[in-house]
């Protein structure tokens, strides 16, 4: 009992020291906050107190296509959007990927009613766009997807939602997330069906065998 | 008779017909004595050091003695399984209460991270074991018990929903109170840990369990070298000896310095959320306040600090 009670009076002081101590980085930290910041990190979440980053992974900008040749050097030559998309005026008829003739051909589009204009940019095909017609670039591909997404966003915001890798305790070590894009394909969100691994190998699942009974 | 007194040494030459049976019994006795005991004295010099058999309960280690534990235990890895390892002795963190939340609107059964916990555990490499089982339930049942933990076709399949099972870390843990040597306890961070050195295996904890979250460790776990995870706790991941009992540690080599555990890692959905329950900010705090969680056998009374939502 009295070494019960030595513990809690100890957790007292710590408690009386920490709670200011905590109370001050909080108020510095909402300060911190309050500055304007970046569009492009807006969606990463920061505990108040944390010294260490949460990185999100983003894309690394426009995607390519690859042409199927390869250059002088054996590399393969790809093509940028605006490579084809300046001369070919946009055609806002086609909705789902099969339609397509030139290129993009075997492109499996399952995204509700999206159309392809729904995300893409007619007007800049290395960017997005948003529902308002705002253009916003493809490293902040989960501003566009959270437009709709909004229960998985905030999920994603409180850590509830996506694969993530690193320290729990920001003030010992950074964390690493996924984006959206990470596991769900833009254009068939739907997370594929794949075969489980590790089949467990209980002795209890194991049917008896002669080996195991009794004699 | 006062003549016999008065002889002196030898006396053999006039020794008794009851001293002589006595000395025969004697020896009879004594040679069965050491043919009783020697399987005993066989198996402590074969593979028992003085060392192990004198060693004191984790928390009566002295100072000090702890170190030498850790080195001898470090030694015997090297030994036995070829391999360099680190064994640490993290304490609790003031403050620190880990709880974990999982959700099974998108847990899609890929049992990725009973995968992660038998490599980060290492666990026997030919039993295959995990201290997660997955269960593949059908939709509108909760009875874990009529769960399937062997399924083996593509998932996640529409009419089912899975349910991965570890230990809970109860709060008030049956398998604690039935141990009848204290070598399992829950310490300050909410952890029920075993002292693998101090089990005697008698699996009235795997018995207790009603989320048969302990496994008994039926032969010495065989692991290659090279798949030996080096990062070791005492209380955790270290390789257990054979005859004792082992059981979800939520990582604690791993998150008692601050990082996530292997399972969590592991999981490509993020169907898992690990934390500190006493930390407003936390993850696992917003979960707690803003989904429906609930516990599995929640009548039993065991508090578990494992908690399941839906999303919908």
């Amino acid at each position: 009992m009295s070494r019960k009670n030595a513990r809690s009076a100890r957790s007292w002081w710590v408690l009386s020291i920490c709670v200011p101590a905590l109370a001050v980085a909080v108020v510095m930290a909402s300060q911190a906050l309050q500055q304007p910041r970046d569009v492009d990190n807006s969606y990463a979440t920061q505990a108040p107190t944390a010294e260490y980053p949460i990185a999100i992974r983003q894309p690394a900008g426009p995607p390519t296509v690859d042409t199927g040749q390869i250059d002088g050097a054996g590399r393969p030559i790809v093509a940028n959007c605006t490579t084809c998309h300046t001369t070919k005026p946009p055609n806002p008829r086609i909705i789902n990927g099969g339609e397509l003739q030139d290129f993009h051909q075997g492109l499996v589009t399952n995204h509700g009613n999206r159309s392809c204009l729904s995300c893409h940019n007619p007007d800049d095909y290395n960017q997005l766009r948003l529902a308002d017609d705002r253009p916003v670039p493809f490293q902040d591909v989960m501003t566009l997807c959270a437009q709709c997404h909004g229960p998985q966003y905030k999920d994603y915001q409180h850590g509830a939602h996506g694969g993530m890798t690193g320290y729990w305790d920001l003030t010992r070590g950074p964390r690493a997330r996924n984006n959206c894009i990470d596991c769900h394909d833009p254009h068939a969100p739907q997370y594929p069906r794949l075969m489980p691994v590790h089949r467990p190998n209980d002795r209890f699942l194991r049917p008896p065998s002669s080996e195991n009974a009794h004699e | 008779m006062s003549d016999q007194q008065t002889t002196p040494l030898p006396v053999l030459n006039n020794i008794s017909r009851r001293t002589a049976i006595k000395a025969a019994g004697a020896t009879l006795g004594a040679l069965a004595f050491a043919k009783a005991v020697s399987p005993l004295v066989e198996w402590a010099s074969a593979d028992t050091s003085m060392d192990e058999m004198l060693q004191r309960h984790y928390k009566e280690l002295g100072p000090g003695q702890m170190d030498k534990v850790i080195a001898r235990l470090e030694e015997d890895a090297k030994e036995d399984y070829g391999a360099d390892v680190t064994i640490t002795d993290a304490k609790p963190t003031p403050g620190v209460k880990f709880a974990y939340a999982l959700n099974l609107s998108v847990c899609i059964g890929c049992r990725r991270c009973a995968k992660a916990c038998h490599e980060e555990n290492n666990h026997d490499r030919a039993s295959g074991n995990s201290y997660i089982r997955v269960l593949e339930m059908s939709k509108g049942s909760m009875d874990m018990e009529k769960g399937t933990a062997d399924y083996d076709h593509p998932i996640p399949q529409d009419d089912k929903f899975y349910m991965p099972v570890q230990c809970q870390q109860c709060d008030a843990p049956p398998c604690v109170s039935v141990c009848p040597v204290e070598a399992t306890w829950k310490e300050d961070d909410g952890i029920v840990v075993v002292d693998y050195n101090w089990c005697i295996g008698c699996r009235y904890c795997e018995a207790a369990c009603p989320y048969h979250a302990r496994r008994f460790n039926w032969t010495k776990p065989e692991i290659p070298a090279e798949e030996v995870n080096p990062d070791q706790g005492y209380l955790s991941n270290r390789i257990r000896p054979q005859g004792v009992m082992e059981k979800c540690t939520f990582c604690l080599h791993r998150t008692r310095e601050g990082r996530l555990p292997a399972c969590l890692e592991a999981c490509p959905t993020g169907a898992r959320v690990f934390g500190n329950i006493l930390d407003p900010d936390s993850e696992i705090r917003w979960v707690l306040q803003n989904k429906r969680v609930f516990v599995l056998k929640e009548e039993l009374g065991t508090k578990p600090q494992f908690f399941y939502f839906f999303d919908k």
